[in-house]
């Protein structure tokens, strides 16, 4: 059903190529999230699969039928946007109802789609509102409704939750993963947010300057990332990254090892530092050390784990875990 | 306390002005009355004798009167109409990105910037001059009948020239009211389904609806009053046919020279502007609040 596949996609604006090259495979019912920094093309990625942008070259497929040139109402796809972008001047039922009134659907069968769909999104109460009389969650609620009624192929999310507070964005990730859990439709899902990316996706694709650096499952990636820029990419707080000689002992390049991939202690182990800076959450600390000559380096430790600024500790790699990288910046393995 | 004291403050420091406002306002206006009640001809100076409200009946049976009523709503609705609808059209068109739009943009602007007497010869002189005439030229080389527009058709003449001057006006602020509609909104219609058909009639009409109420409620203003488009082509007529309620308090007051009557007028129009203030805003005033 809800099947994406992009052949060979490419996107130029003017002389500059936004995407130079992208193959991808999105299965049916899978929650699939573009992650990576602003700038990487993952919006413009989206866009090219909803249609609101031409593709430059290649071919894009939805639902095993070719879509490279089909108008964005034809694709079979609803996209919840950035911005919401819902009409103002229009009541929430109207605006949930727009798009099967521009398909001509039959009044009755309209109500009971919008009564559906607002039941499933606890809007119900709310259908005679404006949406400028509604939340921000509740906006998000109403485009994500606006978006279910026509019962699409694929969802496709735009950074939905970067306009809402960091409360309301956990509880709308869950919601939206509930959601996905309920319908089984496939869900593309744009974010520059790693910690969205790893919560909720199947399948994570990670863009940097428009190519694909690795694309996998929310724990591959964190295990075993291809490269630099993933394994910088994924996990918080950040991979640390030392070369140089203390490198050269393990014949890489660079080495990466998470923070919480750091055994600390007071006494002894590899390298030796000083801390600079303890955020105390509460169930863990990170520690940021100056370790002698390899520089800061980022620890997680359990939040019983008693220093302060200016005490001496000694960090240990978990070698298992250490990952290891080519002048190239590619995994070693 | 504080803001109590801020307040009283707040209405001393606006007192002057206001206090200005009201006697600009007041003092021409209670003169304006004063007038109407007297018989005051500047044929006979220092004749001026009390006139009750004979000034008043005077105007009002005037058979001139009726036409000019109905010739300044006929100029206010028609300029109106084309304004607006004109105006949404080229704002449409104006938004499509295009070679040297800076340059197609002031063109567009630029009949506002001109004066309306100079509009008014331009167009009776080059365009609808049943001799020299552009129009008239046009009729010949297609083998019709050159037509004397502003002998024939004086009303719908001079809606056409005021409505030429007023559209880049509209233009301009439809087009701005469009350059701000959320790009987004207009993608999530695609999305939906919408055709530029409906894309329209749901989203940018709806979208313009504030902006329209803006030119409607200014250009009503400046519409009721116009003047010097009609004094120097058709002069009021032929007979009373392009005479408006302004055209005929100017020529009460300075063709006559009869003030009293003139003052008469202008109190009654005074009142009918009113009155078509009163009903804009209650029709279309509420799109203005929230």
């Amino acid at each position: 059903m809800g099947s994406i596949t992009l052949k060979n996609v490419s996107k130029v604006f003017g002389a500059h190529a936004v995407i130079p090259s992208i193959d991808l495979d999105i299965n049916d019912g899978e929650f699939v999230v573009f992650v990576g920094p602003s700038g990487c093309g993952k919006s413009t990625l989206l866009r090219l699969i909803a249609g609101l942008e031409d593709v430059s070259d290649g071919e894009i497929v939805i639902d095993g039928k070719k879509a490279t040139d089909l108008p964005p109402a034809r694709r079979g796809l609803s996209m919840v946007f950035q911005s919401y972008a819902l009409y103002p001047h229009m009541s929430v039922r109207s605006n949930i109802a727009f798009p099967l009134k521009m398909a001509g659907e039959d009044k009755a069968v309209i109500d009971k789609k919008v009564a559906d769909a607002a039941r499933v999104l606890n809007l119900t109460d709310y259908l005679d509102r404006k949406p400028r009389q509604l939340s921000g969650g509740q906006r998000q609620r109403v485009a994500i409704g606006r978006a279910i009624v026509r019962q699409p192929e694929a969802f496709l999310f735009d950074e939905p939750l970067s306009n809402l507070d960091a409360a309301l964005r956990v509880n709308m990730r869950l919601e939206i993963s509930q959601l996905h859990q309920q319908l089984k439709t496939t869900m593309v899902y744009v974010t520059h947010d790693q910690v969205e990316a790893m919560t909720m996706a199947d399948k994570i694709v990670v863009l940097n300057r428009g190519r694909i650096e690795q694309v996998g499952s929310p724990l591959d990636l964190y295990h075993k990332p291809d490269n630099l820029f993933v394994a910088g990419f994924i996990g918080s707080p950040k991979m640390n990254f030392i070369s140089g000689a203390p490198a050269a002992t393990y014949q890489a390049h660079t080495i990466g090892i998470r923070p919480e991939h750091l055994v600390l202690s007071k006494d002894q182990g590899t390298w030796r530092g000083t801390v600079g800076v303890a955020e105390h959450l509460g169930s863990d600390t990170f520690l940021h050390v100056n370790a002698d000559s390899i520089g800061t380096l980022t620890a997680r430790v359990s939040g019983d784990f008693a220093v302060t600024h200016g005490d001496q500790v000694f960090l240990t790699p978990d070698v298992q875990r250490l990952h290891k990288f080519d002048e190239k910046g590619l995994a070693i393995r | 306390m504080a803001t109590l004291h801020t307040r009283s403050a707040a209405r001393l420091m606006i007192a002057p002005s206001v206090l200005l406002l009201l006697a600009w306002m007041i003092v021409p206006l209670a003169m304006t009355i004063y007038f109407s009640l007297l018989r005051y001809n500047l044929l006979m100076p220092g004749m001026e004798e009390f006139a009750g409200l004979s000034n008043y009946t005077y105007f009002l049976t005037d058979p001139a009167f009726f036409q000019a009523i109905f010739n300044t709503l006929a100029i206010v609705l028609g300029v109106l109409f084309i304004t607006v609808v004109g105006g949404i059209a080229l704002a449409l068109l104006l938004d499509q990105p295009m070679f040297g739009q800076g340059i197609v943009r002031i063109l567009v602007i630029a009949p506002f910037l001109i004066m309306p007497t100079v509009a008014a010869l331009v167009w009776k002189n080059m365009f609808m001059n049943p001799v020299n005439g552009l129009f008239a030229w046009v009729a010949k080389l297609v083998g019709l009948q050159p037509y004397d527009f502003l002998a024939n058709a004086p009303l719908v003449s001079i809606i056409i020239i005021v409505a030429w001057q007023w559209l880049p006006f509209a233009t301009l602020i439809l087009l701005t009211a469009l350059q701000s509609l959320d790009e987004e909104q207009k993608e999530a219609a695609q999305m939906d389904g919408a055709g530029a058909w409906s894309r329209f009639f749901y989203l940018v009409l709806p979208h313009l609806s504030r902006a329209i109420t803006v030119v409607i409620l200014i250009q009503t203003i400046f519409l009721l009053s116009v003047f010097a488009e009609i004094l120097v082509t058709t002069n009021g007529g032929p007979g009373t046919q392009s005479t408006n309620l302004t055209f005929l308090v100017y020529a009460q007051a300075l063709l006559q020279f009869d003030v009293g009557g003139a003052s008469a007028g202008g109190i009654i129009a005074v009142i009918l502007a009113n009155i078509v203030a009163f009903f804009l805003m209650r029709m279309i005033g509420k799109t203005l609040e929230a």
